[in-house]
């Protein structure tokens, strides 16, 4: 997942000179630049995970009416534990914010703290997710029972895989800021962790929209 | 369940001669090759120079070299395949038993198309690109390394396949339900699925860097509409790279889910739906024909405006063509599948958006032509690919145009005639195109030229073969042969069959002039060196560094004024000059971590192949393992110092003064 | 850090609290519509889907702090690019696949 962040380093030390602003000798030093190509290039790469669940989506929005004689969405969704989890993720983008606030002023203690408050926030977000799935398989409505439940954990689960990996790398982070401070190259890797969390955050909003809701409707 | 999970010793296909023959010879050729590094001590140069390398300019010949290997697998594929259709008519039986054959057509597609033909494209783009924008390297130089190891650990599977277990039965496109675990039970669609996933991120992470490249390390004073085509041409490849190999990795990842954890996404029962992975699969297939072909165009426009000594006719029309054809690219891929029977109205919907998109292509040739219009066309052996190009691609498109409409795709749908086409468009488009790029630039990333009577005699031999094996293929469409038949019982097809048979031997030829001329050229390389790094009095910025440039490209970054940039320079009479003097430059390490990450996915890849769990969990970690590792790293960089700088400077000075004393 | 702080934009404290509470208001209406169930199928499929792209936008302006400056153009170019893309692919696959199916009835 976090595939793009710690290639850096060497990321255009010619820097921006390219570009139609002229951005060159505008004096902020190769480190700036550095990290501006290392998050566009992360964003690229948002951008083909942001089409790799759409590819998922459309799968789940081709697939969801066949449920092979099972359940459907209406009779498995309960909304008020949905609510929930959603209200965990939504909070967690605000305090993963706060962090990087913390971060840019320099506030080692701040970002810190904000950083264990968005990973608790997280857990408990894949906890309710596990919780759920288990559920579900126990109860027999497991993604091998049709193809509705099939593409149902697919979507959802690579979601949760998606926030597993941003959980551990957040975890990789706060070693990194106990060891080495606020650095550049810790300060851009945490901006990169940013677009990756408030993304999924995203990604959320469209799975509680078009599985969730519509499929409790 | 055993340590080695389901491989047994059955796996190994030694009932089959032809397999074993092949492994003997590779297992031959392998021992050579290891003697010889052994016998020269030149391990040492391998794994500092080459394996462990973050330069874009040897990654780049890497990938070459990669791509004119599996070229050797997939035409023997080819060969073998048009020899056991000539022999196995009237109802003989031929050499090649049903079973081995369907590996062997599947084999061919994808190793051509993902193992030979990107590569060689990956391979072109990393060396030029960005010599061409005045880049020091890529955007992410490990990370390109990581991408060349992962394409490589795709390759090292699909070839484990052939004496280990079986490749897929299935065809290139491994359609479902064929491709599910019920109808296709072996490891061959494991090792399909495996191959290419893990070659498809190396290169969706190639489309990230290189288009981070492009947008943020042009340079000083280059504008976007001042890149040079080429570097142009696979930018817009790149955004296809990024916009549709996710949908590759998510219909792969699909379809392992159905074989591996019994989902339904495209089962017969349980509701799925095959249809969907068709579609999907074919959302990634369209648009990645583009991004083989594109480059080629660019490549194309490069060596048309450099051997023509005129700048590129209607450069802006190019630039916005090629995005044309880019967005259309994703709103055609239905065509593939007209007869799996939607609505007359979505059939309509894209046979006329397929139609659409022949238009810019066309306003391309026509832009080529313009470039030649009383320019003084030199005829090398790039410009004999191109000239090829042209003629062969635009028949290789009109017939595309036919097959665009529904109507017609219904009678012509899975015959030859297809096959004839996409190999016109294929061959005729894209490898012709790296066929000229690599005789363009290879005196550029060498140091010297190719010998040019042999390039030429490999060209005539692949363009006169080309017409001989593909043109029956038309005829046998239309006479009703469908694709992938393992032997024949029709009178009337035979003597096709044997035209075919004969091109694919004049083909062979040609591949094998290839090879004897970059033996001949490597061998009278101090003979025929590319002193001054300009052979051609070239446009663009690569032609303005040594010959291979120098290991930083640049020692002070150019400042462009024109889409020719080196054109400009000449012209201005500054293209060689030393600067007062020189400073630092900051340049990243060698790094095994590419190999280390790339190579645990491989045996991730292995072991799920095989169902060896506990391989598969060692793999993974070791993948994240060795990322982090990378991550924390300290020896990522260092600093080249002026003095070096200034001697390496100073030698490429001297040799530029030689060459035009020569000429005076 | 913090000369760059002020080139790049990295919002601010208010401007996190401005799209969280939005974000709370966006998702709570669609969660309420639809569990009260006290509107008609089709009001309730727009009106979710609406204030879920809403919301997207929300999520893009004050926490990915999408914008069209020139430094941040480039970004937002991206993610619109991308956005056509989808809109492409996942729009012409239920179209092709629910006429397919629609063949089959």
């Amino acid at each position: 997942m976090s595939a793009v962040p710690e290639t850096l380093k060497f990321a255009s030390d010619q820097g921006l000179t390219g570009d139609h602003n002229g951005g060159h000798d505008d004096g902020h030093g190769e480190h700036h630049d550095t990290s501006a190509t290392t998050l566009f290039g992360f964003w690229l790469y948002l951008m083909t995970d942001c089409i790799l669940f759409a590819s998922v989506f459309a799968t789940y929005a081709v697939l969801f009416m066949n449920t092979d004689g099972g359940v459907s969405g209406k009779d498995i969704f309960d909304l008020n534990f949905v609510a929930v989890e959603t209200g965990a993720l939504l909070i967690s983008s605000i305090t993963y914010g706060f962090a990087l606030l913390c971060a840019h002023k320099q506030q080692k203690a701040g970002t810190l703290l904000w950083l264990l408050v968005t990973i608790a926030l997280g857990c408990v977000f894949i906890s309710m997710e596990v919780y759920e799935f288990h559920h579900l398989i126990l109860e027999g409505n497991g993604p091998d029972r049709s193809a509705f439940l099939s593409s149902f954990f697919a979507l959802v689960g690579m979601h949760g895989l998606h926030v597993t990996a941003g959980l551990i790398w957040m975890i990789v982070m706060v070693l990194e800021v106990l060891k080495r401070g606020l650095g550049t190259q810790t300060v851009t890797r945490l901006g990169c962790l940013s677009l990756f969390w408030h993304f999924l955050d995203i990604v959320w909003v469209c799975v509680f929209t078009v599985v969730y809701l519509l499929g409790a409707m | 369940m055993s340590l080695l999970g389901n491989i047994t010793l059955d796996a190994i296909p030694y009932h089959e001669p032809i397999i074993m023959v092949t492994l003997a010879v590779i297992g031959v050729i392998g021992l050579a090759v290891v003697g010889l590094i052994t016998k020269y001590e030149k391990w040492g140069v391998l794994w500092h120079n080459w394996l462990t390398s973050v330069d874009h300019k040897r990654l780049g010949i890497m990938y070459i070299i990669l791509a004119l290997v599996m070229l050797i697998r997939g035409f023997s594929d080819a060969i073998m395949m048009r020899t056991q259709l000539a022999i196995a008519t009237n109802g003989s039986e031929g050499y090649l038993p049903p079973e081995h054959y369907d590996q062997i057509f599947t084999a061919h597609g994808i190793i051509m198309i993902i193992f030979m033909a990107m590569p060689f494209m990956i391979g072109l783009m990393n060396i030029v690109l960005p010599l061409q924008i005045g880049a020091r390297d890529v955007a992410f130089p490990f990370m390109n390394n990581l991408s060349f190891w992962f394409t490589a650990s795709g390759a090292v599977l699909i070839n484990i396949s052939l004496g280990l277990g079986e490749f897929a039965k299935t065809g290139w496109l491994a359609y479902p339900p064929l491709s599910e675990m019920s109808f296709s039970p072996g490891v061959g669609v494991d090792y399909y699925i495996w191959a290419l996933q893990i070659s498809g991120i190396g290169t969706l992470l190639t489309g990230v860097n290189f288009l981070a490249t492009v947008f943020k390390m042009r340079a000083p004073g280059m504008k976007l509409m001042q890149m040079p085509i080429f570097t142009w041409t696979c930018t817009w490849a790149n955004i296809l790279i990024v916009a549709s190999f996710p949908i590759l990795t998510a219909v792969l990842g699909l379809l392992t889910l159905d074989r591996y954890l019994d989902f339904h996404f495209f089962t017969n029962d349980g509701g799925g739906n095959a249809m969907m992975y068709i579609n999907l699969f074919w959302a990634w297939g369209h648009p990645e024909v583009y991004i083989l072909v594109l480059p080629a165009f660019g490549i194309f426009s490069e060596v048309i405006s450099t051997f023509t000594g005129k700048r590129l006719f209607g450069y802006t029309s190019m630039v916005w063509a090629s995005g044309a054809i880019s967005i259309l690219g994703f709103v055609v891929w239905l065509h593939h599948f007209f007869t799996m029977g939607s609505s007359a109205d979505v059939n309509a919907f894209f046979g006329v958006m397929t139609m659409i998109i022949a238009i810019p292509t066309g306003v391309k040739l026509f832009n080529w032509l313009f470039t030649m219009y009383r320019g003084r066309l030199r005829i090398t052996v790039p410009v004999l690919w191109t000239l090829g190009f042209m003629v062969t691609f635009s028949i290789g498109g009109m017939t595309g145009v036919l097959l665009a409409i529904p109507g017609a795709d219904y009678v012509l749908h899975n015959s030859l005639f297809l096959v004839a086409h996409f190999h016109n468009t294929i061959i005729g488009g894209a490898v012709f195109g790296y066929m000229a790029g690599f005789a363009f630039w290879f005196p550029k990333a060498t140091g010297f030229h190719l010998n040019e009577r042999l390039g030429k005699y490999s060209f005539w031999c692949w363009q006169i073969g080309f017409y001989v094996a593909f043109m029956p293929l038309y005829v046998l469409g239309f006479l009703g042969m469908t694709r992938r038949l393992n032997h024949t019982n029709n009178p009337d097809w035979n003597i096709w069959l044997y035209v075919a048979a004969l091109g694919a031997v004049i083909i062979f030829a040609g591949i094998i002039l290839q090879f004897v001329q970059l033996y001949v050229s490597i061998r009278d390389r101090e003979q025929n060196p590319d002193l001054d790094g300009d052979p051609w009095n070239g446009h663009t910025l690569e032609w303005s560094t040594a010959s291979p440039p120098q290991f930083y490209n640049f020692a002070t970054l150019p400042k462009v004024h024109d889409i020719d940039a080196f054109t400009d320079m000449k012209e201005k009479g500054i293209e060689y000059q030393a600067p007062d003097e020189y400073l630092p430059i900051h340049m990243p390490s060698n790094t095994a971590a590419g190999m280390q990450v790339a190579g645990a996915a491989g045996i991730v890849g292995f072991a799920l192949i095989w169902h060896i769990w506990w391989l598969a969990i060692v793999g993974a970690l070791g993948i994240v393992v060795a990322f982090i590792a990378r991550c924390y790293a300290n020896n990522v960089d260092y600093y080249v110092e002026p003095q070096e700088i200034a001697e390496i400077e100073q030698a490429h000075l001297a040799n530029v003064a030689s060459v035009k004393e020569e000429l005076v | 850090m913090s000369h760059s702080a002020e080139i790049e934009s990295h919002g601010s404290v208010k401007s996190y609290l401005i799209g969280f509470v939005l974000s709370v208001v966006l998702t709570a209406i669609p969660f309420w519509i639809v569990m009260t169930g006290s509107f008609s199928k089709a009001t309730t499929f727009y009106s979710v889907i609406a204030l879920a792209v809403v919301q997207i936008v929300v999520h893009l302006k004050y926490f990915l702090h999408l914008d069209f400056s020139i430094r941040g153009r480039l970004n937002t170019f991206a993610f619109l690019f991308t956005a056509l893309i989808i809109v492409m692919v996942v729009g012409l696959s239920i179209w092709i696949i629910y006429s397919a199916n629609a063949m089959m009835m």
